[in-house]
């Protein structure tokens, strides 16, 4: 019999019997979520289906953090239903300033071998744990909360090698941005992506975050990696070592397709409008001149990227006529920042800091662009009209580059500035 | 043998026009983000339906008419709010090469016909005949006829139950 890949594993476990590829089957989940924007309408999907109640209390969660504080009242009643309904059901509710949610999931919630569904696409964030996390629509949530199970068809995996070394200046957020554009914003539709190879152990757990995140931007299903001592440590770090557990692909997995990247030869990344996958090497652009850069998001709020970019902003000041925001991903990170002194970094050189939550990277509040106006962010989509004006434009990087170009004024190379 | 709308559409034939896009129609083109505040009241969000793709477009749609597109039709967000809206503005189907996972999900649990298909042939404008239970679609003013691809059986039995609301109700839960 052909070995199992990490998806396979997790699914047969849930599903009380052996799976591979194609099958399809009725799973039980560990951890169900909701956002601002997904909760309110898998609540009501819920009610149709006659169901006053959440299966797993502990483990069914609404986060607050799209629209966090909410800018205005339609979102302050959908608040209010969310946290009616949490308060009746006994389900966990997040509240306005704890974070952005994928962020407080691996902080708090995921472990290795879990399944975890939320009613968001960068779901598949958790992966890097280890867990088998998907992103899916209000109604498949609203099952997940009430039965704390979802149909699943296990997935294809394609095996990402991360091989050879990581250059100056080069980021996870690099190395994800050159695989998509690679294998194109749908390279991966229906597939998981199972993440290895020469540098896995190079790959700190914020790196792996990062690069899981965005595993949904090559259509993916989820974007997994194996658990490993990294992943303890991790775990330990947050008082969580008594969820770790191994999970790894067996020899001999069946792989759709095994694609070796040689990191070697990429260099600092940039996504140009409207698409992730719509990248070039941060050399190849010539003076795109920025008006707003974003610090922050699910994909690069972490503590390693705010140091990183707090370390090129040192003593330097945000160019005239560029805004400057930063948000760090949870009240967590926002805390270590502070005591670090990163904030007082960030402020000092003109930045905007602001609370955790996911601030302008959907167009709700907090730096809508102006029309015609370029942003440089570090969120993981691009997509015309994400930020909220269809007549402006989104480059993506990682907070090295975002930070250096703040002080440019243009999307800047940022091994001019990392010695 | 495509047979998924039987109960529901009992081998219903759907008529409309086609509105053609390109690839890549984000979520965030179908639903914008800017209207975050509408999420409550689907309605009034209805009529931004695909704004940020074609802003007349919900001006122009008719009841039954279809959105026909190239590839990675609803990539981007799991906002459901997106193929729900579209069902709310009168889409009959949506016709596409491929679509991304998490739109298509949504498509079947709300019960909105999500077909994979060559579009190419099909322009702005063309009338076409969908016969969801033979899986054929006959593009009236050209006069030609395409083939749609099967679902899994599993969406075959959520969309025959009407969606995943109807089913978990009529089951008691999964039964699939
Ligand atoms: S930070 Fe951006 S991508 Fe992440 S959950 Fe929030 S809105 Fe979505």
């Amino acid at each position: 019999m052909a070995g199992k890949t990490i998806s396979e594993k997790i699914i047969s476990e849930h599903a009380g019997k052996e799976l591979s590829a194609g099958d399809i089957a009725v799973v039980d989940v560990d951890i169900v979520m909701s956002q601002d924007g997904t909760g309110p309408l898998a609540v009501s999907q819920l009610k149709k289906m006659g169901f006053c109640g959440v299966k797993n209390k502990k483990q069914s969660i609404f986060f607050i953090d799209h629209a966090s504080p909410s800018p205005r009242k339609e979102l302050s009643n959908s608040h209010m239903v969310l946290r009616d309904f949490a308060s009746q059901s006994g389900a966990v509710i997040s509240e306005v300033g704890k974070g952005v949610c994928h962020q407080i999931l691996v902080e708090s919630y995921a472990c290795p071998g879990n399944i975890v569904i939320g009613g968001d696409s960068h779901t598949c964030t958790s992966g890097a744990l280890g867990a088998f996390a998907t992103g899916m629509g209000s109604t498949d949530i609203a099952v997940g909360y009430a039965l704390a199970k979802t149909w699943l068809m296990v997935p294809q995996t394609i095996k990402i090698n991360f091989n050879g070394n990581i250059n100056k200046g080069v980021f996870a957020k690099d190395l994800i941005i050159y695989l998509i554009a690679k294998i194109t914003s749908d390279g991966a539709t229906y597939r998981a992506l199972e993440f290895g190879g020469e540098l896995l152990d190079k790959l700190t757990i914020d790196d792996r975050f990062t690069i899981s995140n965005m595993a949904v931007e090559a259509g993916a299903k989820t974007g997994i990696f194996p658990s490993d001592k990294v992943t303890m440590e991790y775990l330990k770090s947050q008082g969580r070592s008594n969820c770790f557990r191994e999970i790894y692909a067996d020899e001999g997995a069946d792989y759709e397709r095994v694609i070796d990247i040689n990191c070697s030869v990429i260099e600092p990344m940039v996504s140009q409008p409207h698409t992730v996958d719509n990248a070039l090497p941060v050399s190849a652009l010539e003076n795109i001149k920025v008006d707003q850069v974003f610090i922050g998001t699910c994909t690069n709020g972490r503590l390693s990227d705010l140091r990183i970019a707090a370390s090129i902003l040192k003593g330097k000041k945000v160019a005239n006529g560029v805004r400057l925001i930063v948000i760090p991903a949870s009240m967590d990170i926002y805390i270590k920042a502070i005591k670090e002194g990163i904030i007082e970094t960030f402020v000092e050189s003109g930045a905007v800091v602001l609370a955790p939550g996911c601030g302008p990277c959907v167009g709700i509040h907090q730096g809508i662009l102006g029309d015609g106006e370029v942003c440089l962010s570090t969120q993981n989509r691009n997509f015309k009209g994400r930020m909220g004006n269809p007549d402006s434009f989104i480059y993506l990087s990682s907070p090295a580059t975002a930070a250096w170009s703040s002080v440019k004024g243009y999307i800047a190379d940022p091994r001019e500035v990392l010695v | 043998m495509n047979n998924y709308a039987q109960e529901s559409n009992s081998s219903k034939i759907l008529i409309g026009r086609s509105f053609k896009f390109g690839d890549d129609i984000s979520t965030d083109l179908i639903a914008p983000g800017r209207y975050f505040h509408l999420r409550s009241n689907l309605p009034e969000l209805a009529k931004h339906v695909l704004e940020d793709a074609d802003p007349e477009f919900a001006n122009k749609i008719k009841e039954g008419d279809f959105v026909v597109a190239g590839k990675n039709f609803g990539l981007g967000s799991s906002r459901e709010h997106a193929p729900a809206i579209m069902k709310i503005a009168g889409v009959g189907a949506v016709l596409a090469k491929s679509f991304a996972r998490i739109f298509f999900r949504n498509c079947i649990n709300i019960g909105l016909p999500a077909l994979i298909c060559d579009t190419d042939s099909i322009d702005d404008g063309d009338v076409l005949e969908i016969n969801l239970g033979e899986g054929i679609i006959t593009d009236k003013t050209k006069n030609l006829q395409i083939k749609f691809n099967p679902l899994p059986e599993v969406m075959i039995k959520i969309l025959n139950d009407g969606g995943l609301v109807n089913h978990i109700e009529k089951n008691k839960g999964f039964n699939l």
